[in-house]
């Protein structure tokens, strides 16, 4: 907006220069309403499917659900039955640790396999294009595919595994394990898109920060935690904010891998707030009590993600 | 420019109006006077099963034949999200004029007013409620009102693969079965080394553990819908008939059976026998290894010889535009012509007596009459208004239980006390 209208304003001082200062404001303000009414859909669009619905939320929260929509107000019930509540420690403590494992571990991976493919080798493309199938494709097939890797007794891995003389545990119907076996798909289908990211990170550092640095003399080691490193900060910051909000809200794979209705023994253990939220909200019905789950993690990534900007100060640098 | 604010706005109506408009633009059409005659009507009709889809447009085309002035078109959403937008739509008063229900949803809709009692238009045109099994009548009457007509029902039988049951020269199940018989062949049958098991008992309800519960003299809810059976020694121990199965390793572990499903390793003979309903017929009927290889047999008997039926109705939206011609196409649907239909295709045992024996030549290859014949002594589908909410904590603590995590009593007592909290709450 900014950019338009000092582009705009000089010339149209020229064409209506002998006016009064009343009709600069008169033109201002058009330009105001040009403005807002080209963002307009956006912010509409944002207000009716974003703002509205978290505004309606919070609301929902405090009320007990009846059946199709029928709702009383409840006060703080839910959030009482919600501190009772065993599973949720569970799906917190969970979430935690999904998050805790899965956003650093895929971020240092992406940026490894982004530095290799920043490289000139032989079919550089086909390798990124490798990489990056994983993100096109949709959540639910992942899942299904690698609900099959896994199977314990009749799935490749296991099988590899027994070829090499090792009995391959119970990925996804062993509660102590089915976590991170989700984990480790997570991260293999994040590389791709974190990868592009810091592969456009990467082709932004001038190449005379490497020469001058091997002129003097400085190793490919040296170069990558002192010039490399730190110029991606950027991009790191964009791909960690991003990556832990997903994180947080982790729910299609669980779903998708350790099913709900197959009375799978690692299901309960391995719930997130997201999957709570869905068991409570559309498998039982309990909607108010699900928009209180809802609540819980909308503050627990607004408290995440104002501490990232925060810290930002000290760890990233834009030059 | 107030030009260019007008179009703008006008644009922005229509995206708005193209988001809400969905499968419904074509419910208003014709909506003055619905009983105004010779006026054009469409009314919508959910369903969820692809399966029946060919025979559901047969069925609407014979009725558009009799009735040129009623069209009706067809809204098929799968299994997986059809509560869900049922749900939606209820909420936001755009149900479908007619659609498909089920036995643990039946109570919610009626009694939150969602559907239009049908016991007046039952008694005006005579219909004789006699012409279904009783215990699908029942599972759709609420508060002496009936609410739906019977569509098509389903019950459990004990599906065999006979190339096991001839390697290991063993005789095929049979009417005289009873618990220690199936556990002690189910035994016989299981080689480990060969990866092949007796009998798969994976933690479900309908085709699982609800059938033995009532063999055992149990129930899993009150008559009166207000109190838990899962505390009666009974209940427990028709539990317990299929947990023994597992930890007699007659059967794959629950973990097994949770990665990969009973019916898959059955369609690829690793299972030599499984409990399942009628309506696994067609699918065993297509399938490359089962078409010739299995076949089905009466459930083996308990302390009682009895199992649970279970069966869809149609049903139509209280806020109809068009009750009358709804009422007209339910009608049909529920008639001993629309029930030919449904059984010709031997996607779905039609509930109207008397047809069952065209869905039983449907599919010659199985001996699919042991169906009809559980129906006479089959017990309903357990509900109760907010089924959902029980459902699900009865798949939580069942799975435990299965897996070893918990007694059986301990997660069957546990569930008695919670369910009873719920249902006093209803």
């Amino acid at each position: 907006m900014n950019a338009m209208s000092s582009q705009l304003q000089p010339e149209m001082h020229a064409a209506v220069q002998p006016k009064t200062k009343k009709s600069l404001n008169r033109m201002k303000r058009s330009d105001w309403f040009w403005a807002y009414l080209m963002i307009a859909p956006t912010l509409i669009g944002l207000s009716v499917f974003y703002l509205w619905p978290i505004v309606q939320t919070i609301y929902l929260s405090f009320t007990k659900w009846g059946g199709f929509g029928k709702y009383k107000w409840a006060g703080l019930h839910n959030y009482e039955l919600l501190l009772k509540d065993p599973y949720l420690w569970i799906a917190l403590k969970n979430t935690l640790i999904y998050t805790v494992i899965a956003v650093p571990v895929g971020i240092a991976i992406s940026i490894f396999i982004a530095v290799l493919l920043n490289q000139k080798i032989k079919g550089i493309t086909i390798y990124r294009t490798l990489y990056f199938l994983p993100v096109v494709t949709m959540a639910a097939a992942v899942a299904m595919v690698w609900r099959w890797l896994y199977n314990a007794d009749y799935g490749l891995i296991n099988y590899l595994l027994g070829l090499i003389g090792i009995e391959g545990p119970r990925w996804i119907s062993d509660p102590a394990i089915a976590l991170y076996a989700v984990i480790i798909v997570a991260v293999w289908s994040s590389i791709g898109y974190n990868m592009v990211i810091f592969l456009a990170g990467l082709q932004g550092i001038p190449r005379s920060y490497y020469e001058a640095a091997e002129i003097d003399g400085a190793g490919p080691v040296r170069m990558f935690f002192k010039i490399t490193l730190p110029l991606l900060t950027p991009s790191i910051f964009f791909v960690s904010i991003t990556s832990l909000i997903g994180a947080f809200q982790v729910f299609d794979l669980i779903y998708l891998m350790l099913g709900s209705k197959m009375g799978n023994p690692a299901t309960e253990q391995t719930q997130t707030m997201a999957y709570l939220f869905f068991t409570n909200g559309f498998e039982s019905g309990n909607g108010g009590y699900a928009a209180a789950v809802a609540v819980v993690l909308l503050v627990m990534i607004l408290i995440v993600t104002a501490i990232q900007m925060k810290l930002q100060k000290k760890w990233v640098h834009y030059d | 420019m107030k030009k260019l604010v007008s179009i703008a706005m006008a644009a922005l109506l229509v995206a708005v109006a193209g988001c809400s408009g969905g499968g419904q633009s074509s419910a208003p059409a014709g909506t003055t006077g619905s009983t105004a005659s010779g006026e054009k009507v469409t009314l919508t009709y959910a369903l969820w099963d692809k399966n029946q889809l060919p025979a559901m447009e047969e069925m609407a085309k014979k009725f558009n034949e009799k009735n040129p002035n009623v069209d009706i078109k067809i809204e098929l959403t799968p299994n997986k999200q059809y509560w869900t937008k049922m749900e939606a739509a209820a909420t936001g008063g755009t149900l479908p004029d007619i659609f498909w229900i089920n036995g643990p949803r039946i109570i919610k809709y009626a009694a939150n007013d969602m559907l239009l009692p049908l016991s007046d238009q039952i008694k005006a045109d005579s219909i004789d409620l006699n012409n279904y099994p009783k215990a699908l009548v029942d599972l759709y009457t609420y508060d002496g009102q009936n609410y739906a007509l019977p569509k098509d029902f389903d019950t459990i039988g004990l599906w065999y693969n006979k190339k096991l049951f001839d390697d290991a020269k063993v005789p095929y199940p049979d009417e005289t079965w009873d618990w220690n018989k199936l556990k002690e062949v189910a035994k016989q049958l299981t080689d480990e080394k060969k990866g092949v098991w007796g009998i798969a008992a994976p933690p479900y309800g309908q085709d699982g553990f609800y059938n033995t519960i009532y063999q055992s003299g149990g129930y899993i809810i009150s008559e009166d819908r207000k109190t838990s059976g899962y505390d009666k020694p009974e209940t427990i121990e028709g539990l317990k008939f299929w947990t023994d199965l597992i930890n007699e390793k007659a059967s794959p572990t629950a973990a097994q059976l949770s990665e990969t499903e009973a019916t898959q390793l059955f369609e690829s003979g690793k299972i030599a026998m499984m409990y399942n309903g009628s309506w696994m017929a067609s699918a065993f009927n297509k399938n490359e290894y089962t078409k010739d290889k299995v076949d089905v047999t009466y459930l083996p008997k308990g302390k009682e010889n009895t199992s649970v039926i279970h069966g869809l109705g149609n049903v139509i939206s209280a806020n109809t535009k068009h009750p009358k011609e709804a009422w007209e196409f339910v009608k049909f649907l529920g008639s001993k012509e629309g029930a030919e239909i449904l059984a010709k295709s031997g996607a779905a045992i039609p509930a109207f007596n008397g047809t069952q024996d065209t869905w039983l030549q449907s599919i010659p290859n199985f001996n699919l009459k042991i169906f009809i014949d559980q129906a006479t002594l089959a017990k309903p589908y357990p509900i109760s208004k907010d089924t959902a909410k029980w459902a699900k904590l009865e798949t939580e603590l069942m799975t435990k239980a299965w897996a070893g995590q918990m007694s059986v009593e301990d997660a069957s007592k546990e569930l008695a006390q919670k369910m009873n909290e719920m249902l006093s709450q209803e």
